[in-house]
C-alpha cells in the first residue's frame, strides 16, 4: 500500500521510478474511498489530482499528494473553511502556501475538514459534521486541524497542511499521534488563509515523521510580499541539518509541576524525555511554574486562557465582519453557534467602555508571557512540555462547555500568543485505546532547527512513532 | 478577586446588533449566560499586576512594512472574476436591497 | 422667523469644526497594488483585487508614497509629525464597506496640531491622518424593484482625513479656509481636490452658543454631500439660523446628520445619532506599526514648494505686484510658475522695454488664454509695448494740440471731474492714432495741467 508512505519515502520512490503516480494515487483513491464515509476527513477532493501530479516528477517534492485544511483558499478547489456561510464559494485567487507548495511540486489532493472558522480544538464545529480519530473513531481527531491531522494518520494523504492560532496544529497531531509543526509567526505567510485571530494564525505542516514536516516546512515558509507581517529571514533547511542531535543545548521541562497535568500520564513521558535528552548530551532542568514573571521560571500557563480568549475573540470579530453576503457566500444568519458566541464576545471585549479592561489588559499580560519567554530563551535553547493534558475526548466532549478549546490548548497558548515556534510529536501509546499523547518542543523565535533536531532524535529513540518503527 | 462582569439580555442584544448578528430573544438569554461564565476566567487576568507594562498587539517587532506605490495588474481581478461568488448582480455591479443614506 | 429681532441673531455665535477627506492620487491604492482610478474606470468593479473586495484572507500592505504624501500635507499645514504611528480597524456595517471595518488611524494620527490662517481668523488642524476609502454606492431599480448597487473601484483608495478644531465662526470663514486648504492641497500636487468627483469631500460640524458662554455647544449637527465652498457657507448660514431659532424657542436643536439640498440651499435630516458609534478600533495586527525618523520628516520637508502665503508675499516684494494681483496670480501653482516664467523671459526687457512684472500680471489676469506658451505670450506684449513706444517728444507735441483744443474739458478737470483727464488721454492717443503708453500720456497731462 503506497498511501502509507512518508514524504520523504514517496519522493524518493517517484523520482527513481520505482513507483508511478498512477499505483500511488490509485492505492490513495482506494483508501480515501473506504474511509472518507466513516471518518468524515475529506470535505472536497481534486479528481483530477493524478494528471497534475504526473506533469510535477521534477520538481522537488515529485507530485506527492497534500491534503490542505479547508481554509486555504484554492482556485480549484472550494473553500468553505467547514462554515455554511461559504458554501459554493470558488476563490478566484490562490494562498500563497497552496502557490508555494504547488511550485515546490506537492499536489493537492484534498481540502480537510476543520472546526468552523478554525474555532475549536475538535472538529465537532465544523458545518460539516465531526471529523472522527482514525486511531479511535469514538473519539476526536481535535482541532481545528482535525480533519489534516487525522488524513495523516489515516493514511489518506502523504503529508498535510493545517494551520494553528492556539494549538490548531499540534494538539490535533498530539491527539492523532502525528508530527505537527507550528513555525515562529511570521515565518510562512498568512495570505489567502481564512483570518482567526491574525496576530496569532500561523499556517504549518502535520507529517508521519518529524522530517516529513521539516521538508513541507521548507517548501511553505518564507517573506511573502502580500503579508506585511512576514519579515525577510532567510528559511532555514531544517531537513538538512535534522540529525544534529542535542549535545550541549539546554533544555527545560516545563508544566510538569502543575497540580492538575503533573498527575497525568502525559507528564510522567516528559520527565522521561528530559532524561533521554540528557542521555545525548544535553542539559536539562525543570522550569518551575510561577505566578508572576520571575527570572528562571515559566509564568503560569492559566492566565493564558484569559489572554487567548480576549485576544482571539477580539480579532475573530473583526475578521469576520467582511462576511455579509453581498460579495460572495450566504449572509450573516449562516454562521454557527460557536462563531457567533465568538464574535459577540469579541465584540464585546473590544466595545467602549469595556475594552481597556478586556482588550488592553490582555494585551497586557501576553507582554508580560513574551518578556518571560524572552529571559528563559537567554537561559534555555528548548523548552519541552505536554502538547495536551491528556488523551483525545470522545465524540460530543466539546459540546456544553463555552470554553473546551482552550482547556485542550492552555498549554500551547502561552507559546502561542508570544509567536513561539513549537512542534508535537508522539510521546506515549495507550495501548487499550490506541489513543497517543503528544510532546510539544518549544524553541526561541526563528529557531526552528534546535526544534526540529531534538524532535527527531527523540522520535528516533522512542517507539511511539508508528511510521517510524514501520521504516 | 473583584467580582466579574454579568452580561444581561440586553447587553446581549445590544452587542449582537453591533456585531451584526440576528439574536432571538430567547437566544439572548442562554449566551448571556455563557458569556458570563467566559468573562469569570477573563477577569482572572484583572489580578495581575501590569503597571508600567505596554500592551502588544504584534509579536514580530516588525516596523514600517510598506509597499511601492505600483500597479500590479495581474493581481487585479477581472470584471467577472470580481462578481463570480456574488448572490446579485446587476450591470457589473453588486446588488443589495435598497439601502437609506449614511 | 420674521418677527425675531436682529440683536438676537447677534447674541449668538457659530461654532464650526470642519472634517475634510482628501483623496490622494497614488497611482495604486491604499492597502493593495491596484489602480487608483475609481473616477476613469471604464466599468464599475474593473479595479479590484482580493484586498480592497475584502475577501477571505486578504492582507492590506501599505503604501509608502501615500505615507509620505500625507506627512507632506501635514507639514504644509503646519503640523507636528508624529514619529511613531500605526493603523487601527474602526469597525461598522455598510454595503460599501468591504471588510466590515476601516483601516484609519485612531489615537496615533501622522500629524497633529496644524494651523491655517484666515482673514476671519486662524483654524486650529486638529489632526491629519490617513486612512481608505470605501467603495461607492448607487440607487437604483432593477426589474422593478429598488435596490442599491455597489461598485468597489474606489475601495481602499488612500484617505486623509483633515479635522480642524472648533475655530470657524462663519460660513465665510468656513469658506476662506476651504479655499486655502483647497490651495495647498493642489501645490503639493498630492490630490486633485476635485469637489465634483468627490475626491474632495467637506463635512462641517455646526452648533451655535451664546455670546460669551466658554463650553462648547452639547450638540452638533453634522452636514453631508456638500461639493462646493459656497454651499458649505450656505449650509453654515442656513443651520446657524435654524439652530438660533430652536433656541429662542427654548428648544435644543437635534445631535444628527443631515444632507444638504442645493435648490433650497437648506439642509434635511438623515440620521439621527441617538447613541454615539461605537467603532470598536483596535490596532490592527496585519499591519506593523510605522516609525519616522527626524532625517526623513526632514527630507519631505525640502520637497515641499512654495506655498501660496509665501508665494504671495515674495510677488509683492520681488515683483511689485499689489496684493490683490498676488493672490490672483499665485491661485494654482501652475499659474504661478506659468507668470514667473514669463517674468523670467521678460527680464531683459525690464530696462529698455515699456514692460513690467505688473504689466505681464496684469495680462495674465485679463487675458485667459492658458494654451499660449510663455515665450508667445512675452513675444505678444513685447509687439504691443513696441507699438506703444512713441518718442517722448511727439507726445510732448500732441498733449500741447489737444489742450489747445479742449478748454471745457480741462476746466471740467481743474473742477474735480476725473473723467475728463481720461478724456483727454483719449483725445492725445487719437491724435497718435492709438500709439503711446496711456500711463505716460496721463502723466504728461497731469504735469501739463498742476
Amino acid at each position: 500500500m503506497f498511501n502509507t508512505l512518508t514524504v520523504k519515502e514517496a519522493i524518493k520512490k517517484l523520482k527513481a521510478k520505482e513507483i508511478s503516480h498512477q499505483e500511488l494515487y490509485t492505492d490513495l483513491a482506494k483508501h480515501i474511498a473506504s474511509t472518507n464515509e466513516k471518518l468524515n476527513i475529506y470535505l472536497s477532493v481534486d479528481k483530477q489530482v493524478e494528471q497534475k501530479a504526473e506533469k510535477l516528477l521534477d520538481a522537488p517534492l515529485a507530485g506527492i499528494p497534500i491534503a490542505v485544511k479547508d481554509n486555504f483558499l484554492t482556485r480549484e478547489l472550494p473553500t468553505t473553511a467547514a462554515s455554511n456561510v461559504l458554501i459554493g464559494f470558488m476563490s478566484p485567487y490562490e494562498s500563497t502556501v497552496t502557490k508555494k507548495i504547488v511550485a515546490a511540486g506537492a499536489a493537492i489532493i484534498g481540502k480537510t475538514n476543520m472546526d468552523a472558522w478554525a474555532h475549536g480544538s475538535s472538529t465537532e464545529t465544523s458545518d460539516f459534521g465531526p471529523t472522527k480519530n482514525p486511531r479511535n473513531p469514538e473519539h476526536l481527531p481535535g482541532g481545528s486541524s482535525g480533519g489534516s491531522a487525522a488524513a495523516v494518520a489515516a493514511d489518506v494523504c502523504i503529508g498535510a497542511i493545517g494551520s494553528e492560532t492556539a494549538g490548531s496544529v499540534r494538539q490535533p497531531s498530539s491527539w492523532c499521534g502525528v508530527v505537527g509543526l507550528k513555525p515562529t509567526y511570521g515565518r510562512v505567510s498568512r495570505y489567502g488563509v481564512v483570518a482567526m485571530a491574525s496576530s496569532t494564525d500561523s499556517p504549518g505542516p502535520i507529517g508521519k515523521t518529524v522530517e516529513d514536516t521539516a521538508i513541507l516546512f521548507e517548501s511553505m515558509a518564507g517573506r511573502d510580499e502580500k503579508d506585511a507581517t512576514t519579515p525577510n529571514k532567510e528559511v532555514p533547511q531544517l531537513s538538512k541539518e535534522i540529525a544534529n542531535g542535542v549535545k550541549g543545548i539546554h533544555i527545560g521541562i516545563c508544566y510538569t509541576d502543575h497540580p492538575e497535568i503533573g498527575k497525568q500520564q502525559v507528564s510522567q513521558q516528559i520527565l522521561e524525555a528530559g532524561k533521554l535528552f540528557e542521555k545525548h548530551g544535553a542539559h536539562v532542568s525543570l522550569v518551575p511554574i510561577s505566578e508572576k514573571v520571575e527570572k528562571g521560571k515559566i509564568f503560569t500557563p492559566d492566565f493564558a486562557i484569559g489572554v487567548y480568549t480576549v485576544v482571539q475573540r477580539g480579532e475573530v470579530s473583526s475578521n469576520l465582519a467582511r462576511y455579509d453576503g453581498i460579495r460572495y457566500g450566504n449572509d450573516r444568519s449562516f454562521f454557527g453557534a460557536e462563531a457567533r458566541r465568538r464574535m459577540m464576545l469579541g465584540t464585546f471585549t473590544l466595545s467602549k467602555g469595556y475594552s481597556e479592561q478586556y482588550y488592553n489588559n490582555a494585551q497586557k499580560v501576553r507582554n508580560l508571557y513574551l518578556q518571560n519567554f524572552q529571559e528563559l530563551f537567554e537561559a534555555y535553547d528548548l523548552l519541552i512540555s505536554p502538547t495536551t493534558p491528556s488523551y483525545a475526548e470522545k465524540l460530543g466532549a466539546s459540546f456544553g462547555s463555552p470554553m473546551y478549546g482552550e482547556l485542550e490548548d492552555m498549554l500551547l497558548e502561552p507559546t502561542s500568543i508570544s509567536g513561539l515556534p513549537g512542534i508535537s510529536v508522539p510521546c506515549f501509546r495507550d495501548e487499550k485505546t490506541n489513543l497517543f499523547l503528544g510532546m510539544n518542543i518549544v524553541a526561541s523565535w526563528w529557531q526552528e532547527e534546535k526544534m526540529i533536531q531534538a524532535a527527531h532524535l527523540y522520535e528516533m529513540e522512542t517507539p511511539w512513532n508508528t511510521w517510524r518503527n514501520k521504516i | 478577586m473583584q467580582s466579574s462582569t454579568k452580561i444581561t439580555s440586553d447587553i446581549v442584544s445590544h452587542i449582537a446588533a453591533l456585531a451584526n448578528i440576528p439574536v432571538t430573544e430567547k437566544e439572548s438569554q442562554t449566551l448571556a449566560d455563557g458569556f458570563t461564565k467566559v468573562l469569570e476566567v477573563v477577569d482572572t487576568l484583572s489580578t495581575i499586576n501590569v503597571s508600567g507594562v505596554d500592551p502588544v498587539g504584534q509579536v514580530t517587532g516588525l516596523e514600517n512594512v510598506t509597499r511601492e506605490d505600483e500597479i500590479h495588474e495581474e493581481r487585479m481581478f477581472t470584471q467577472e472574476e470580481a462578481l463570480r461568488n456574488a448572490p446579485r448582480t446587476h450591470n457589473g455591479y453588486f446588488v443589495v436591497d435598497q439601502i437609506l443614506d449614511k | 422667523m420674521e418677527y425675531m429681532e436682529k440683536q438676537d441673531m447677534n447674541q449668538y455665535e457659530t461654532i464650526v469644526g470642519m472634517e475634510i477627506h482628501v483623496e490622494l492620487a497614488t497611482s495604486s491604492k491604499m492597502f493593495c497594488s491596484c489602480k487608483n482610478d475609481p473616477f476613469g474606470a471604464p466599468k464599475p468593479n474593473m479595479y479590484t483585487c482580493p484586498v480592497c473586495l475584502g475577501l477571505p484572507g486578504a492582507l492590506p500592505v501599505p503604501n509608502k508614497k501615500a505615507i509620505e504624501w500625507t506627512i507632506k500635507l501635514g507639514l504644509a499645514l503646519g503640523c507636528e509629525i508624529q514619529l511613531y504611528s500605526k493603523f487601527d480597524r474602526k469597525h461598522y456595517f455598510y454595503p460599501d464597506l468591504a471588510k466590515g471595518y476601516q483601516i484609519s488611524q485612531y489615537d496615533l494620527p501622522f500629524c497633529r496640531n496644524g494651523l491655517i490662517t484666515t482673514e476671519l481668523g486662524d483654524v486650529r488642524i486638529h489632526r491629519v491622518h490617513l486612512e481608505e476609502d470605501t467603495g461607492k454606492l448607487q440607487h437604483a431599480m432593477v426589474d422593478g424593484k429598488k435596490v442599491t448597487l455597489v461598485d468597489f473601484n474606489r475601495s481602499s483608495v488612500p484617505l486623509v482625513e483633515i479635522v480642524t478644531e472648533p475655530d470657524i465662526h462663519s460660513g465665510e470663514q468656513a469658506k476662506l479656509f476651504l479655499k486655502k486648504l483647497h490651495q495647498i492641497v493642489r501645490y503639493l500636487g498630492v490630490s486633485s481636490a476635485d469637489m465634483e468627483k468627490g475626491s474632495m469631500r467637506l463635512e462641517p460640524n455646526i452648533s451655535v452658543r451664546k455670546i460669551g458662554e466658554r463650553e462648547l455647544p452639547k450638540y452638533k449637527v453634522e452636514v453631508k454631500n456638500i461639493n462646493s465652498f459656497n454651499f458649505v457657507k450656505r449650509a453654515i448660514d442656513f443651520e446657524t439660523k435654524r439652530h438660533i431659532e430652536l433656541l429662542e424657542a427654548g428648544q435644543m436643536p437635534k445631535q444628527e446628520t443631515r444632507g444638504y439640498v442645493e435648490g433650497t440651499s437648506s439642509t434635511v435630516s438623515q440620521r439621527s445619532k441617538e447613541e454615539a458609534a461605537d467603532y470598536r478600533y483596535f490596532p490592527d495586527p496585519d499591519i506593523p506599526p510605522i516609525r519616522l525618523t527626524e532625517a526623513y520628516v526632514t527630507e519631505i520637508k525640502k520637497t515641499l514648494p512654495e506655498l501660496p502665503d509665501s508665494k504671495i508675499e515674495r510677488f509683492m516684494k520681488e515683483y511689485g505686484l499689489s496684493s490683490d494681483e498676488a493672490v490672483h496670480i499665485t491661485d494654482e501653482k501652475t499659474g504661478a510658475d506659468y507668470f514667473e516664467s514669463c517674468v523670467s523671459l521678460a527680464q531683459g526687457s525690464f530696462e529698455t522695454q515699456n514692460i513690467t512684472p505688473t504689466i505681464i500680471a496684469r495680462n495674465l489676469i485679463n487675458v485667459h488664454e492658458e494654451e499660449m506658451s510663455p515665450k508667445k505670450r512675452i513675444d505678444a506684449l513685447l509687439a504691443k509695448a513696441q507699438e506703444k513706444n512713441v518718442d517722448a517728444g511727439v507726445i510732448t507735441v500732441a498733449v500741447t494740440l489737444v489742450l489747445g483744443q479742449q478748454t471745457k474739458a480741462i476746466a471740467d478737470y481743474k473742477h474735480g471731474k476725473l473723467s475728463a483727464l481720461m478724456f483727454l488721454v483719449g483725445m492725445v492717443k487719437k491724435e497718435l492714432k492709438g500709439k503711446g503708453d496711456a500711463g505716460i500720456i496721463e502723466q504728461e497731462l497731469k504735469k501739463r495741467l498742476s
